[in-house]
């Protein structure tokens, strides 16, 4: 890894625990989780979209609970569990019930938003295993979909939620 | 180095010549050569394009090559459908390659919503060239004449016989190097007998899409791979006077460059990247831009050669001064919209690279041939040492027609002897790509005291010429395209002009109508030209129940308004319905959208609705609230936090109504589905309060003017 002449002190790493397992990032508490996800982990599946905290496309759970990854420090992010778009799926037979749902009701369109939204949707569905409409939408406004396929989400989420309250995998 | 003529792209050669075998292995290809374009640009009786292939492999599965991209229109699952089609296979043994430049088939791009009028239609041509190939081989191999065999599920077998016998595709192209050209007499799969296309299908990148496996540009990297910052203008038309790299260079690891228009620095890591970029010291000259509140005299005054979708355009039947003279009805209006931005949720991104003396470049671009060719040009290479690939991509809408990002990456990697990734910032998706361009829009209407028709004088500025035509029967008729030059950068975009000249149009229609008094879905019924085009409309005011207005426009202000408008533009029809809602504030909801659409037989139905549905959401954000904010050059609200696009809260609830007309060559669904919103909403406001608005956005701030 470059030696970055930017911020941080040489040397200093942190362990973050991202999708059930140690990994070893070096410690500049000025970067971004997002950097640290992308960059350093390659865990690309989260998305850079405006780095402002306005469109969602970055989102992760930190300790079960969606939160951008572009706003967060990654001194912030260590000690409790990261859980990333990647480690949803204990392995491609078994797609989480918010992934199946958003290929049933076919929601996603470039497919950019993707991950943040269905973040977005299993922290809702833990904190609210049945929703309103109204609750779907107000906990999804900090999600953009440029595509517009805010209809199909909607239902994808719905769906999710009646067919099953099975929560992310505990990590 | 000469590794140029190892890897001779695809479409520099003729179509019989080209190494498919020693790239695939052996098989069958079903190739529909391509046409260039002609001395005008355009080809033979249509665009130009660079045909099709379809390779049949011994694995009996399909791979099939096509020069247009998927940015996220979902065309790739489409296209797999009607390759599937053809050659009875299912989908899962169907494999698309899409805008690679060395293999793919030469394109001008994907834009002007060709993919199914040309792409789908070269493929199913291909498919069906090497599905034909393979009933003579079958039929040859069982002992009985062509006519006796069909394709089934991935095998030739005797017609009708439910347990005959029957030789499947790896049998039949085993050790085969065959490559057959289409005919005109092999006849594609009529869409009413189309079994796979046609019918609901998953899209075929949904897992990689819900799992983030999917690897779009800006995700992908290469061994001792740089980060690229490119050094922009701080405003509109800017010209670099001095620059001083040295500042930048003290940056550990960095490369910096100045060649040609490029001012750029590569680093290891993003971070050092933009520290370097600080350290440029540039002078500009920039010279004043008008501001936004004189841009309409701006546009007026400045009239400018036409190019491209710019083209001058005019379109004169009849007399047209006389018979506004004459009419005893007569409107005149102006109408306008915005400059807004495409916001793809990816931003522009490249990685280039280079081998030997051969140029790799991987960017989300709407037009890979086109990026060749400047690559090329750029740097001083045959288009053979250049190879453009389309990763997935983030989205475009017609905002990803740009390569100086491509040739700033190529450059960097040049210098640096690394590969080299440059993805923008939102700020500078924003400031440093394009605009849809504004729209000035003059109209004079006439009319018979009826309201029936008689002139129509339609005027854009600026916008372009798409939908400025009228569907409405009208005998004098002036219909013109000015190009103006423009305060900012603007091109290509979703819809383009077909968005403001609609506007204006149903707008205008609906004046009239409400003038004389008369049920604005009657009035156009009566004008309307195309049968099409009212059956659509038709289909919508039944859905949404519309009650025939007597005294329209006569009405005292009520809080729900609805309207209607159509739209007939690049093949599709569409028609759309909206219920708003205006408080005593005067604050506006849109209450319900319904849009009906036709577009010949639908080659992939859910995605069609998809494309509709998203659509109506995003054309609402240009209807509403979008607009770029600019000064003397400058962009004034370059964030997501700055320009409002939509939101789950202001999803109203959408009913899309799709008419499939098997009978009818497929068109595209990814841009007129959007026209008809706009005029839909205005015209339901003024339904609701008397007030006519004739700009867009109509509510930027939540209010109705």
């Amino acid at each position: 890894m470059a030696t970055s002449p930017v911020g941080g002190r040489p040397g200093a790493t942190a362990t973050l625990r991202v999708n059930g397992v140690d990994r070893v990032v070096p410690l500049l508490p000025d970067r971004s989780l997002l950097y640290v996800l992308r960059e350093e982990l390659e865990l690309t599946g989260t998305k850079y979209g405006c780095g402002e905290g306005e469109c969602g496309a970055c989102k992760v759970l930190l300790n079960g609970v969606a939160v951008r990854a572009c706003k967060t420090p990654v001194g912030e992010a260590v000690g409790p569990p990261i859980e990333t778009i990647e480690g949803l799926a204990s392995s491609a037979e078994r797609l989480h019930p918010v992934q199946k749902a958003f290929i049933e009701a076919g929601a996603f369109q470039c497919g950019f938003c993707t991950p943040g939204m269905i973040i977005a949707a299993v922290s809702l569905l833990k904190r609210l295993p049945e929703p309103t409409d109204e609750e779907i939408r107000a906990a999804m406004d900090g999600n953009i979909c440029r595509c517009g396929g805010y209809a199909r989400i909607l239902e994808a989420i719905r769906n999710a939620a009646t067919t099953a309250h099975v929560p992310s995998r505990s990590v | 180095m000469s590794s140029a003529s190892s890897h001779r792209p695809f479409d520099l050669m003729e179509p019989t010549e080209r190494p498919y075998f020693d790239l695939l292995g052996t098989g069958l290809v079903g190739v529909v050569p391509g046409q260039r374009p002609g001395p005008d640009g355009w080809g033979r009786g249509g665009p130009p394009h660079g045909g099709a292939w379809v390779h049949v492999g011994e694995d009996g599965r399909a791979r099939a090559f096509i020069g247009k991209v998927d940015v996220g229109q979902g065309t790739r699952t489409a296209l797999c459908l009607v390759v599937a089609e053809e050659l009875s296979l299912p989908l899962s043994a169907v494999e698309l390659t899409m805008g690679d430049t060395d293999v793919c088939p030469w394109d001008m791009g994907t834009f002007g919503s060709r993919s199914m009028p040309d792409a789908a239609q070269h493929l199913r041509s291909a498919g069906a060239t090497a599905g034909a190939a393979l009933r003579a081989l079958g039929a040859k191999r069982l002992g009985v004449g062509p006519d006796r065999v069909e394709l089934s599920n991935g095998s030739v077998v005797v017609r009708g016989a439910d347990s005959g016998p029957s030789v499947p595709y790896r049998d039949l192209v085993r050790g085969l190097r065959k490559v057959e050209l289409a005919s005109p007499a092999v006849v594609p799969v009529a869409p009413s007998s189309w079994k796979q296309a046609g019918h609901p299908t998953t899209e075929v990148t949904a897992e990689e899409i819900v799992t983030g496996a999917r690897r779009y540009t800006s995700d992908l990297r290469l061994p001792g791979m740089l980060h690229g910052k490119i050094l922009f203008p701080p405003s509109y038309g800017a010209r670099l006077v001095k620059v001083d790299l040295a500042g930048a260079r003290t940056v550990p690891g960095v490369t910096a460059i100045h060649e040609g228009e490029v001012v750029a620095v590569a680093a290891p890591d993003l971070l050092s990247a933009r520290l370097a970029l600080s350290k440029i010291r540039a002078e500009w000259e920039s010279p004043p831009q008008p501001d936004e509140k004189e841009v309409v005299e701006f546009l007026r005054n400045h009239p400018a050669e036409g190019e491209d979708f710019w083209d001058v355009m005019h379109h004169s039947t009849g007399d047209v001064a006389s018979a506004l003279g004459q009419a005893p009805i007569s409107l005149r209006a102006t109408f306008t919209s915005a400059y807004i931005a495409h916001v793809p949720l990816e931003t522009r991104a490249v990685l280039a690279s280079w081998e030997g003396g051969r140029l790799t470049v991987r960017v989300g671009t709407q037009t890979p041939f086109r990026a060749r060719d400047a690559l090329a040009d750029a740097l001083s290479l045959s288009p053979s040492d250049v190879r453009v690939i389309v990763p997935p991509t983030g989205s475009g809408f017609g905002g990803k027609h740009t390569t100086d990002l491509a040739i700033a990456a190529a450059r960097l990697s040049k210098a640096s002897g690394r590969p080299v990734r440059i993805t923008y910032s939102r700020e500078e998706e924003f400031v440093h790509a394009y605009f849809r361009p504004m729209a000035v829009i003059d109209l004079d209407a006439g009319a018979e005291k009826d309201g029936t028709l008689t002139a129509w004088q339609f005027h854009v500025l600026n916008a372009g010429s798409a939908a400025a035509r009228t569907p409405y029967r009208v005998a004098n008729q002036k219909i013109d395209n000015q190009p103006t030059d423009s305060p900012l950068p603007q091109a290509s975009y979703r819809a383009l002009a077909a968005t403001a000249n609609n506007f204006a149009r149903e707008s205008m229609i609906d004046e009239l109508a409400a003038r004389v008094g008369e049920d604005p879905v009657a009035y156009r019924l009566r004008h309307l030209e195309d049968d099409r085009l009212a059956t659509v409309l038709r289909a919508v005011t039944e859905r949404a129940a519309w009650v025939p207005r007597d005294h329209y426009g006569a009405r005292p202000p009520a809080p729900t308004g609805q309207g209607v408008a159509v739209g007939l533009e690049k093949g599709g029809r569409v028609a759309t319905f909206a219920e708003v809602r205006v408080d005593e504030q005067r604050r506006l909801e849109v209450r319900r959208l319904v849009t009906g659409y036709e577009c010949g037989a639908i080659v992939h139905p859910s995605n069609l609705r998809s494309q509709v549905e998203g659509g109506t959401v995003m054309a609402l954000g240009g209807a509403l609230f979008e607009a770029v904010h600019f000064d003397n050059g400058r962009i004034l609200n370059p964030r997501l936090s700055e320009y409002r696009v939509p939101r789950f809260h202001d999803l109203p609830p959408i009913e899309v109504i799709l008419l499939d007309r098997p009978d009818l060559p497929s068109q595209g669904g990814g841009e007129t589905p959007l026209i008809g919103v706009a005029p839909a909403v205005a015209n339901a406001i003024f339904d609701a309060t008397g007030t006519r608005l004739r700009s867009l956005p109509l509510a930027p701030d939540g209010l109705v003017p």
